[in-house]
């Protein structure tokens, strides 16, 4: 099985953006995919900017693929993603039909939120030239069995194995909200929240977290104990969502997973079972943690 | 020159045949409908049409000359792909105006099977841009796409000037304030979405408490909302309940409130906008009745005389009795709402 590191889903400074992937570089993770998928104000990073992090880990030898945004209203946007289409030296990761039909029959990545929950789907996708997708993050294990013996061929699977869930996308900005100002006037305020507002309930129990138009999950997902069945399943690629501390930590773990190897990394992100989700693996509501419900 | 459309579709809910009369009664040129199963992004318990029921209300419609649109509107998983396609088989055989769906793999089969079917795509299809509606008419033939209630007005110009196909926007009713098709919020917190199940913070997950805090509702047990004593109390959909962030409690994402358009039809008639859609299956007969005549009446001056179109007081006062919260709002339409 593959690791891949997921798009970052917040707004860093390009500093920190930097930075972060000049570490990935040593990483054990075989693909990473780039870019803006939230927000289309986040420019600390220009498509030049991301296209050079792309050439120096394409360097390092890791697959490279440019995410894309999953909410696109604007001809700005548009124009943006046909830039992103046309680059001419790396994959797409489409996360609205837009890119898809941009993209126009070259090889491709179909991203998490294009909805596909069906054999029928699927194939769509690959005669459209999709080589690889990401299953959408609410189906299950038992769910993603019937997906993969119905899978066209030469279609890799890739699951969302740990991080925060994109939940949903809307018009609005929830951290703009929370400041109280429109949305024409956020300041670009996500840049203070490198892992995004939690959001609770009025009984203080984590429930979502704000990122800006996104709503992710307020606990991480975390497949790590599943490695046995994402195996065999013939999962090709584990996702890992890129988080503002101790990623080297998460990657470590799954490294070491994969091989079957002990590794203090896998106990610590095992450890405090109320700080994790992975109830959609299990057919159950995403924020269960099933593993701790079975105690 | 933007050319004036004579015309914009007045598309009302039938959650059931008494409603599907009160919308045909009171002036739709469109309803839109269910079969009673997880087919459709509004499975909820009591609602909807067994084929008996379908076939009348079809009838009824036809006396009238309403036409009627199928919702097959939800994402089919390999395990009950078969009860998906069956039922776009029947839609075909019951010779529905057109079928509004929203899975890709579905509306594939769909014109392959029925080349004649006309599609819709739904507001699951999550379709906001006119890359987007170019894929799916392209891959499927589509003939209207019904926009997801996150575009400002200027935006759904621009789609409707390079759109291949009609467009169909939200006129009144409930306010999704995420893209649709694409929020996951309610299988996060209860295992059941709408994409999946038809569901949005389903009936059966819901508990209301009364409390020495006052009324408490829960969703699979997590407290969405606490009302004071004599506050009113609203369906504790997940996007708008009060959550703490930082130190304040609020309506973090939205105000329990109804999308309103009745103070922009004429220029969503010159826009071209080709239908307006009232939201709704899961409201009463009464309810489809009274927004069905507003909007009616609204409809027919804005056609009558769009430039001179004003807006009655006793139009809004109809529509707010009978939404969301009391109170209305032009959503996303409207840009600083966003």
């Amino acid at each position: 099985m593959k690791l891949s590191l997921g798009p970052i889903q917040y707004y860093w400074p390009i500093e920190t953006v930097q930075a972060f992937y000049t570490q990935a570089r040593d990483w054990p993770v075989d693909i990473v995919y780039l870019g803006e998928v939230v927000c289309s104000k986040r420019r600390e990073l220009r498509l030049l900017d991301w296209l050079e992090i792309a050439d120096m880990l394409e360097g390092a030898g890791k697959e490279v693929v440019l995410s894309t945004l999953a909410l696109m209203e604007a001809e700005s946007e548009l124009i943006t993603l046909q830039k992103i289409c046309e680059n001419g030296d790396f994959k797409v990761e489409a996360n609205d039909m837009a890119a898809v039909h941009l993209i126009n029959s070259r090889p491709f990545v179909a991203g998490p939120h294009l909805n596909l929950y069906n054999a029928s789907s699927l194939e769509l996708m690959r005669e459209n030239g999709a080589v690889r997708w990401v299953m959408p993050l609410e189906l299950s294990a038992r769910t993603l069995d019937e997906l993969q013996s119905g899978r066209p061929e030469g279609l890799e699977t890739e699951v969302f194995a740990y991080g925060h869930m994109p939940l949903s996308f809307s018009a609005r900005c929830f951290t703009a909200r929370a400041h109280n100002v429109p949305k024409d006037q956020c300041e670009l305020r996500c840049i203070d929240y490198p892992h995004g507002m939690p959001l609770q309930t009025q009984e203080d129990q984590e429930l979502f977290t704000i990122n800006g138009i996104q709503l992710q999950s307020g606990l991480p997902s975390n497949l790590l104990g599943e490695i046995d069945s994402l195996r065999q399943l013939q999962v090709d690629v584990l996702r890992l969502s890129p988080q503002a501390e101790g990623m080297q930590q998460i990657v470590t773990a799954f490294d070491a997973a994969r091989k079957g190897e002990q590794s203090e990394a896998i106990t610590a992100l095992m450890a405090a079972d109320t700080e994790w989700c992975n109830g959609y693996w299990h057919g159950e509501a995403g924020m269960l943690n099933v593993n701790a419900v079975l105690k | 020159m933007e050319s004036v459309k004579p015309h914009m579709d007045l598309v009302c809910p039938a959650g059931s045949l008494p409603a599907l009369k009160a919308a045909v009664d009171h002036g739709a040129d469109a309803v839109y409908l269910g079969f009673r199963n997880a087919t459709n992004a509004r499975n909820f318990p009591g609602l909807n049409f067994d084929m008996d029921e379908i076939q009348q209300g079809m009838a009824y419609a036809r006396d009238h000359r309403v036409r009627v649109l199928l919702a097959l509107n939800t994402f089919p998983q390999p395990g009950h792909w078969s009860e998906w396609t069956r039922a776009v088989d029947e839609a075909a055989e019951l010779g529905v105006d057109a079928v509004i769906m929203a899975d890709p793999g579905l509306m594939r089969y769909a014109s392959r099977r029925h080349p004649d079917l006309r599609l819709h795509l739904s507001v699951q299809g999550s379709a906001t841009n006119r890359h987007s509606i170019a894929f799916y008419h392209d891959e499927f033939g589509i003939k209207q796409v019904v926009l997801p209630r996150v575009l400002s007005l200027s935006q759904v110009r621009q789609v409707i000037n390079t759109s291949p196909v009609d467009v169909e926007v939200f006129g009144f009713g409930s306010l999704c304030i995420m893209v649709e098709g694409r929020c996951i919020l309610s299988s996060y917190v209860t295992g059941e979405s709408p994409n999946t199940c038809g569901v949005c913070s389903p009936a059966q997950a819901v508990r209301w408490e009364e409390t020495p805090r006052g009324r408490q509702s829960r969703l699979n047990g997590v407290l969405i909302d606490r009302y004071r004593h004599n506050e009113a109390a609203g369906y504790p959909t997940l996007c708008k309940g009060r959550f703490r962030v930082g130190d304040e409690v609020f309506y973090a994402m939205e105000e329990p409130t109804s999308l309103n358009t009745l103070d922009i039809l004429p220029e969503l008639m010159k826009l071209g906008v080709a239908a307006i859609k009232v939201e709704g299956r899961q409201r009463s007969p009464a309810y489809v009745a009274q927004v069905t005549q507003v909007m009616r009446a609204a409809l027919d001056a804005c056609y009558r005389d769009p430039d001179n179109y004003q807006l009655q007081p006793e139009w809004v006062a109809s529509l707010d009795k009978v939404s969301e919260g009391q109170s209305h709002t032009l959503g996303a339409l409207h840009r600083p709402w966003q």
